[in-house]
């Protein structure tokens, strides 16, 4: 167990005895007890029961709080956690579906259902575990790794620019943007609750650190800073999209944390809901179809 | 006579698959069964489209390569089909159109612009003359107009059937038989309509063809049947989005051809090893890649077979009519939720889109299976050990149940693990799934057999199933059918096969995919008798073949 693992005591049942096999100092150890913060809290204050929660994963470290957390889990494939996490939301509208995915799971291998859950505004939580690099395949540039990074597949260099995911959601529809950092994690609890309560697809970018891979400690310690009240104004998309690009993943510059954007919209979900509400006798209306038939 | 084949053909756009069914409308209404080959090329507007409708007394599910009538929009129509034409045919052109033609003209331009009607009235003028030369009343073309074009254009439909019907004459006469009027459906239709007989709630699909006309026949009925039916961005997504859609309890099934289940396959081997049910509706094309995209084929046999990295149970059926798919795709979504394995159901363009009589009265059900669902007691672990290898189920949202589903080797909960042990104990857990279907599917007419057993065995799967037992016949042969391909009925086939003569193996196909199989599990599947041009075999065509075998 990593000395930084915060003692989980409200939530201490949602831990679950699976061995915990990241490294000392990795990011993830935030992001599993504010996500169990998140939960414990959320089902407290609103109402939500424990067994309404469900996680998907991906394939990389990140995907193993599926392990580590005693709350539904569907411990998915590489790039695909999304449109399962739409599947079932689609199946049964009470429950609260939150993706934890990797910036190489998601923004490489599965980008195209991170842009059309985001089109669509699946009623789903997106949290990205964004360490720019792949950990669990040791070492190699991820979508959002800065240009120059040296990974163990590209020795001499990334002669790319990293995409910034959070102005690829905005423009694909995403109805609520975030960012966190994995060393302020109460910052980091307030947003997860706020992108698990909001009715629409909900998106937060974590900046992760890879204790082993890429310690970008000091460079977020040195260059973010929490968004103040009023200083971006989240209803409007220019606003939104201004703040969302003072900083490239690129280029030093000041780094937000907060939340960016977040609209109400007719969620993807809802239009399907009616259609199998009361599960009627199908064999009924199959045999009215048929004879029916010209 | 007893039986007539029509065939009406024209440019893609002028609605000849929907004059088809027409042409099959009317002879249904006078008690006959009926078959329709739809052909076309993968274009919208222009080349050459034709569809070959069969009536007969008895039931049918293949085309002959001749003809009674032949309806010709366009000069290709009769050029291409000159080998369909014999003594006794009866033409019937457009001669706005058509240049050569010899048999009756009629100038179609000039009667939609007398009658001021929509150029796609056209197929009513043909419709009417077909009625007329085949003795077919005037009450019975109308009553079928009636029931497939749309209120508002059934008058000038009327008219120009009407000016159709008087343009020819009486040239033979099609008896009304005794038999009832059954409507006509096609194999996609029929998928989805067993599908939910099956207790289908969601279906998931990209469109790709032969089955994107599943995908539009559901979507179209969403409301009528209580279904939800849902197009995603691709066909990864495609089986994601019903893996998330099962996990949480709702039964679903998802539909393609080969492109689309190559994409699929990932989610079909974490299918496999989370064990969550799908059923998967896989239309054959010809391949390799794009190939014949409108074309049929039963070249994915294997392909369904082994997809998937890893070793996992799943239920492979290949129906080869209306009924079989019905009963058989009810049948794969049961077992697909009773052993939460992956089951397929493989038609090809041949069944998906090809039009028959469907006889719901004579459809026998199998029994209903049900999922095993956790009783609530203890601590819920997702794939407990039992005796036959499936674990209860539960979804997520019910009380005191962690739901937890994994794609790494997994224990008991579900949590990951790679202890030799723990490892082995989960892998033989999903292997005696198998034991348990195989087992199962004892009771379950598994392999067909067709007629007497004097010149020999005609072995076939899928689609040519009609051919073969209308071939049969002729050359005093017994067909084998094997429904279910996976696991395969070992037993079945040995008992259906003693005796079996002389053996031929008919397949759509350049390899003989059936007859790997078959050897694969120590069978002599005689001799093949196979057809890869992307058309299925006209019933004479393969008499012929087959002569070569059993001559």
């Amino acid at each position: 167990m990593s000395p930084e693992q915060p003692a989980g005591k409200a939530a201490g049942g949602l831990i679950t005895q699976a061995e915990n096999t990241w490294c000392p100092g990795c990011g993830n150890f935030s992001i599993q007890h504010m996500m169990k913060s998140a939960i414990a809290e959320l089902s407290e204050e609103e109402g939500i029961p424990l067994e309404n929660f469900v996680l998907l994963g991906g394939i990389g470290c990140h995907g193993k709080l599926m392990d580590y957390l005693n709350v539904n889990s569907f411990y998915g494939i590489h790039g695909r956690a999304i449109p399962a996490a739409t599947g079932i939301r689609l199946a049964n509208p009470d429950l609260k579906v939150i993706c934890h995915v990797g910036d190489g799971d998601t923004y490489a291998e599965g980008l195209a259902h991170l842009i059309f859950a985001a089109k669509r505004n699946s009623d789903i939580t997106v949290i990205v575990h964004d360490n720019r690099v792949y950990g669990l395949t040791t070492g190699q540039y991820t979508p959002t790794s800065p240009s120059g990074f040296k990974g163990r597949s590209t020795p001499g260099g990334i002669t790319e620019h990293p995409i910034n995911p959070l102005e690829m959601v905005l423009a694909a529809g995403a109805t609520h943007i975030a960012r966190g950092y994995t060393k302020k994690v109460r910052h980091l609890k307030d947003l997860f609750k706020e992108a698990i309560m909001h009715r629409g697809f909900s998106f937060v970018d974590v900046l992760q650190i890879c204790a082993t891979y890429f310690n970008l400690t000091d460079y977020y310690n040195e260059h973010a800073y929490e968004l103040a009240e009023g200083e971006v104004e989240t209803g409007r998309f220019e606003s939104a999209q201004g703040k969302i690009r003072e900083w490239d993943y690129d280029r030093e510059a000041p780094i937000a944390l907060g939340t960016f954007y977040s609209v109400e919209r007719p969620i993807y979900e809802e239009h399907f809901q009616a259609l199998t509400a009361g599960n009627p006798d199908r064999r009924a209306l199959v045999r009215k179809a048929i004879d029916e038939w010209r | 006579m007893g039986e007539y084949s029509v065939l009406i053909g024209g440019k893609a756009g002028e609605g000849i698959n929907t004059a088809g069914l027409s042409i099959a409308g009317l002879f249904s209404r006078l008690g006959y069964r009926t078959y329709m080959y739809f052909d076309y090329p993968s274009l919208i507007r222009g080349g050459h489209n034709f569809a070959i409708i069969r009536a007969s007394e008895r039931t049918i599910g293949a085309h002959r390569t001749l003809v009674d009538v032949l309806l010709a929009f366009d000069q290709k129509s009769i050029e291409n089909h000159r080998q369909r034409i014999h003594a006794g045919t009866t033409v019937i052109y457009d001669a706005s159109q058509v240049v050569r033609g010899e048999g009756y003209g009629l100038p179609l331009d000039q009667i939609v612009e007398e009658e001021k009607a929509p150029p796609i009235t056209k197929n009513s003028a043909m419709l009417g003359a077909l009625a007329r030369v085949a003795g077919i009343g005037r009450e019975v073309l109308e009553d079928v107009l009636r029931v497939s074009v749309p209120a508002k254009h059934l008058d000038s439909n009327l008219r120009v059937a009407r000016r159709g019907y008087d343009a020819v004459e009486d040239v033979f006469t099609v008896e009304r038989l005794d038999g009832p009027a059954l409507p006509v459906l096609t194999g996609n239709e029929v998928t989805g309509f067993g599908l939910v007989h099956g207790g289908l709630e969601s279906y998931v699909a990209y469109p790709m063809t032969p089955t994107s006309n599943l995908l539009h026949f559901l979507a179209n009925r969403a409301e009528g049947l209580s279904i939800k039916v849902l197009h995603p961005e691709n066909e990864i997504s495609v089986i994601l989005m019903a893996l998330g859609l099962a996990y949480a309890g709702e039964k679903t099934a998802i539909g393609t051809s080969g492109g689309g289940f190559c994409l699929m396959t990932e989610g079909l081997s974490l299918a496999g090893m989370s064990e969550i049910p799908v059923t998967i509706v896989m239309g054959q094309r010809p391949g390799p890649s794009t190939g014949l995209p409108t074309y049929t084929s039963q070249t994915d046999l294997h392909f369904v077979l082994n997809a998937g990295q890893g070793e996992f149970p799943r239920f492979v059926v290949a129906p080869g009519d209306l009924e079989e798919t019905y009963t058989w795709s009810a049948t794969a979504l049961m077992l697909s939720w009773k052993y939460q394995v992956p089951s397929i159901i493989l038609t090809d363009k041949t069944l998906a889109e090809g039009a028959y009589s469907f006889d719901i009265g004579a459809v026998i059900p199998h029994p209903d299976q049900e999922s095993v669902l956790w009783d609530g007691s203890g601590e819920y672990r997702r794939y407990a050990g039992t005796e036959d290898g499936v674990s209860p189920l539960a979804f997520p949202g019910r009380e005191d149940a962690v739901v937890k589903v994994n794609s790494y080797a997994h224990d008991e909960t579900g949590f990951t693990t790679e202890a030799s042990e723990e490892v082995l104990t989960s892998r033989e857990k999903i292997h005696r799934k198998e034991e348990s279907l195989s087992a199962e599917l004892t009771t379950y007419p598994a392999v067909m057999t067709y007629g007497a057993r004097d010149a020999g065995t005609i072995v076939c799967w899928g689609s040519e199933k009609w051919a073969c037992i209308e071939a049969a016949e002729e050359l005093g042969c017994r067909v084998v059918q094997p429904l279910v391909l996976a696991p395969f009925p070992a037993r079945q086939w040995k008992e259906a096969m003693v005796g079996a003569g002389k053996v031929a193996c008919v397949e759509n196909n350049a390899t003989g995919e059936l007859a790997r199989l078959l050897r694969q599990h120590g069978f002599d599947p005689g001799r093949p008798v196979l057809k890869h041009d992307g058309r299925p075999f006209a019933v004479d065509e393969l008499v012929a073949r087959l002569g070569e075998v059993f001559g």
